[in-house]
């Protein structure tokens, strides 16, 4: 018989439990691992060449991989970790985890779907406001002296402005709500049309963006979703339209992007995400319709705490053999 | 309007000068002359001049009221009247038009619009992108914005559209006013005070009158706090200015978003430094489609009154 209750068995159950975390880790998670008495082996203190073998090395002790939108789970590390039980990614997008893999091989998935939710969407509305009316341009503007010699230009209105959503999951919902108290007209496209008698469903991104004024990119990345927004699409959004990206930068054809910017054949963007990060083309610089944020959807201090909650409760549930809270696999 | 002699004080948007001309009017253009010479302008051209279109920098003062013995109406371009003496205009019978809700849209978009890019460090964060410093590290955590207690000092028809936005990110609401309001969903406070020490974001929206100089003195900065977030999309005077730049430098208050300073167009240098501070150069109206439907109201108003109907908005 157990001689400890059931709440002080928890704590020590990921005693000893080797953790391969791929990234730097938010610093509560680590923290919050270690006095659990997780052993955590830190991918990232090896160069990328010498990642494998690092791999090899620890593969007896690692049962679990703690990753992020980084440096995911691929195949590769996978088949390096016999011992892998199951992958806790620290983001809602799964993406850089190869699922089909862990589903083949009984490795169980979670991420962290709706604590970070509002804050994508907060990012979302707060790039189309700061689109529109120049609000990083207009700061730098004051900020340099120049009201002095006159007036910022004028800009364009975000209210009642037509709101297109590509994907209406919890993000794309969250953002559709936001939208709507500013009197936005929402429309989305999705694989499937959804029960929402407000907004209107249009079979295709090329449809949608044709009718909308503002495209919001709110899809997980999938290989149908890859390169989504195109040149089709970035045409039919058109000189007046502006283009939000809280997905990924996979899901833009990013040099069609940059080139209907720099010719002004797109009105806008507001971009978090980008094909090849940390780099950023350097050709939208000197542009003051775009608005450009380093990946922080979800980087506020309070979500990323509920994050780390999360992936820590996952990997307890995991390890006490209770049902996971967000599996994915 | 055929030949009526207008005072335009500012210089106004294209379209708005294009239709007073095309509708026959005669322009005395105010900005054009030097600040010392105004007063000198007016009297030169009192007897023609029979209505004045003012703005928020420059309305119609007891001065200039006086040097226009002709004077009928003053049409604002802005809803805020705090430039327009209103007791001489009444006393003068003189009538006053402002420019109210076809705005109220645009400004409420400003305030959630700075609220979200102070709290998530929007402009900062774009220039740490466009500075290349994403590639040695990433941008520091900032703190949500859905959920945080938002309070309004003032809720008539821009502290309504603030307040319906915000509810939209899970915000609970609360004000300050004159007077209580039959809203049910939003907490009254009958201070001020009481209202900063129990909100995290304070947006001054309410009009600025004697009463309301100064209504975000020390005492409201300190029950905000150095969590707490001002949002000023109402007039340069509802805040003490030094206060507030002595409050952020230090770190007593977490941030704020300013469309509007004491003495515009001068901005305090010392706030040029941080990061959870948002400028913008007053801005809040300043969209094409706004500003067309307030030149519409304008000259709505001054066709009203020079063919006797009754005005669209009148204030006096």
């Amino acid at each position: 018989m157990n001689i400890l209750s059931e709440s002080e068995q928890i704590p020590i159950a990921m005693e000893s439990l080797g953790v391969l975390v791929t990234y730097p880790l938010f610093p509560y998670l680590e923290q919050e691992l270690l006095r659990r008495g997780c052993h955590l082996l830190r991918l990232y203190h090896s160069p990328e060449t010498n990642h494998l073998a690092f791999l090899r090395a620890n593969a007896s002790s690692i049962c679990a991989v703690v990753c992020d939108t980084h440096v995911g789970a691929d195949a590769a590390m996978i088949d390096a970790l016999p011992g892998l039980e199951i992958v806790s990614t620290f983001s809602v997008g799964v993406d850089k985890v190869d699922l089909v893999k862990c589903k083949e091989r009984g490795v169980r998935v979670t991420n962290t779907p709706d604590v970070l939710t509002d804050d994508v969407a907060d990012l979302a509305i707060g790039l189309a406001i700061a689109v529109l009316r120049k609000l990083p341009a207009a700061d730098r503007f004051v900020r340099k002296g120049a009201w002095k010699t006159g007036g910022y230009p004028l800009t364009t209105k975000f209210s009642g402005k037509r709101v297109g959503i590509l994907g209406l999951g919890r993000i794309g919902l969250a953002i559709a709500q936001r939208a709507e108290a500013f009197n936005c007209p929402i429309s989305y496209h999705s694989r499937s049309r959804k029960p929402h008698p407000n907004y209107k469903y249009y079979p295709s991104p090329l449809d949608l963006a044709s009718n909308c004024d503002i495209l919001v990119v709110s899809c997980a990345l999938t290989d149908e979703t890859r390169l989504i927004i195109n040149r089709a699409v970035i045409d039919a959004l058109g000189p007046q339209g502006v283009l939000i990206n809280i997905g990924r930068g996979h899901h833009v054809d990013e040099s069609e992007l940059v080139s209907a910017l720099v010719e002004g054949r797109l009105g806008g963007a507001g971009l978090d995400v980008f094909e090849n990060e940390p780099d950023i083309p350097e050709e939208l610089f000197q542009l003051d319709n775009v608005v450009m944020t380093p990946h922080v959807g979800s980087d506020t201090v309070e979500t990323s705490m509920a994050m780390a909650d999360l992936v820590i409760a996952n990997l307890e549930a995991h390890v006490i053999g209770r049902p996971l809270l967000t599996p994915v696999v | 309007m055929d030949k009526i002699g207008v005072l335009v004080t500012h210089k106004p948007l294209p379209y708005l000068e294009q239709e007073l001309t095309r509708r026959g009017c005669r322009l005395f253009r105010l900005w054009e002359s030097p600040e010392s010479c105004r007063l000198e302008f007016c009297r030169e051209n009192s007897s023609e001049i029979r209505a004045i279109v003012g703005n928020s920098n420059f309305g119609a003062d007891a001065a200039t009221i006086d040097a226009l013995p002709k004077l009928e109406i003053v049409a604002s371009f802005s809803v805020g009247l705090d430039k327009v003496d209103l007791p001489k205009c009444k006393e003068r019978g003189i009538r006053v038009t402002n420019t109210p809700d076809v705005l109220t849209d645009d400004v409420a978009d400003l305030a959630i619009g700075l609220t979200i890019s102070v709290m998530r460090r929007i402009p900062s964060a774009d220039k740490y992108a466009r500075s290349g410093a994403w590639k040695k590290g990433e941008y520091t955590l900032t703190t949500r914005f859905s959920g945080k207690r938002v309070g309004i000092l003032g809720l008539g028809r821009i502290g309504l559209a603030i307040a319906k936005r915000a509810e939209a990110f899970d915000c609970p609401i609360s004000y300050y006013s004159r007077s209580e309001k039959p809203h049910p969903n939003y907490t009254y406070y009958s201070t001020p005070v009481d209202l900063a020490s129990n909100c995290d974001i304070l947006v001054v929206a309410c009009a600025l009158t004697e009463e309301t100089r100064h209504i975000v003195n020390r005492a409201v900065i300190d029950a905000l706090g150095p969590k707490g977030v001002l949002i000023n999309i109402g007039r340069g005077p509802h805040v003490d200015e030094p206060e507030l730049v002595a409050a952020l430098v230090e770190g007593r208050l977490g941030g704020a978003g300013l469309d509007v300073f004491e003495n515009e167009p001068h901005v305090p240098e010392e706030l040029f430094a941080l990061d959870n501070v948002v400028l913008v150069p007053h801005v809040a109206s300043a969209t094409i489609e706004t500003r067309t439907a307030m030149a519409d109201l304008v000259l709505g108003n001054l066709e009203a009154h020079f063919l006797k109907k009754p005005l669209l908005t009148a204030v006096v």
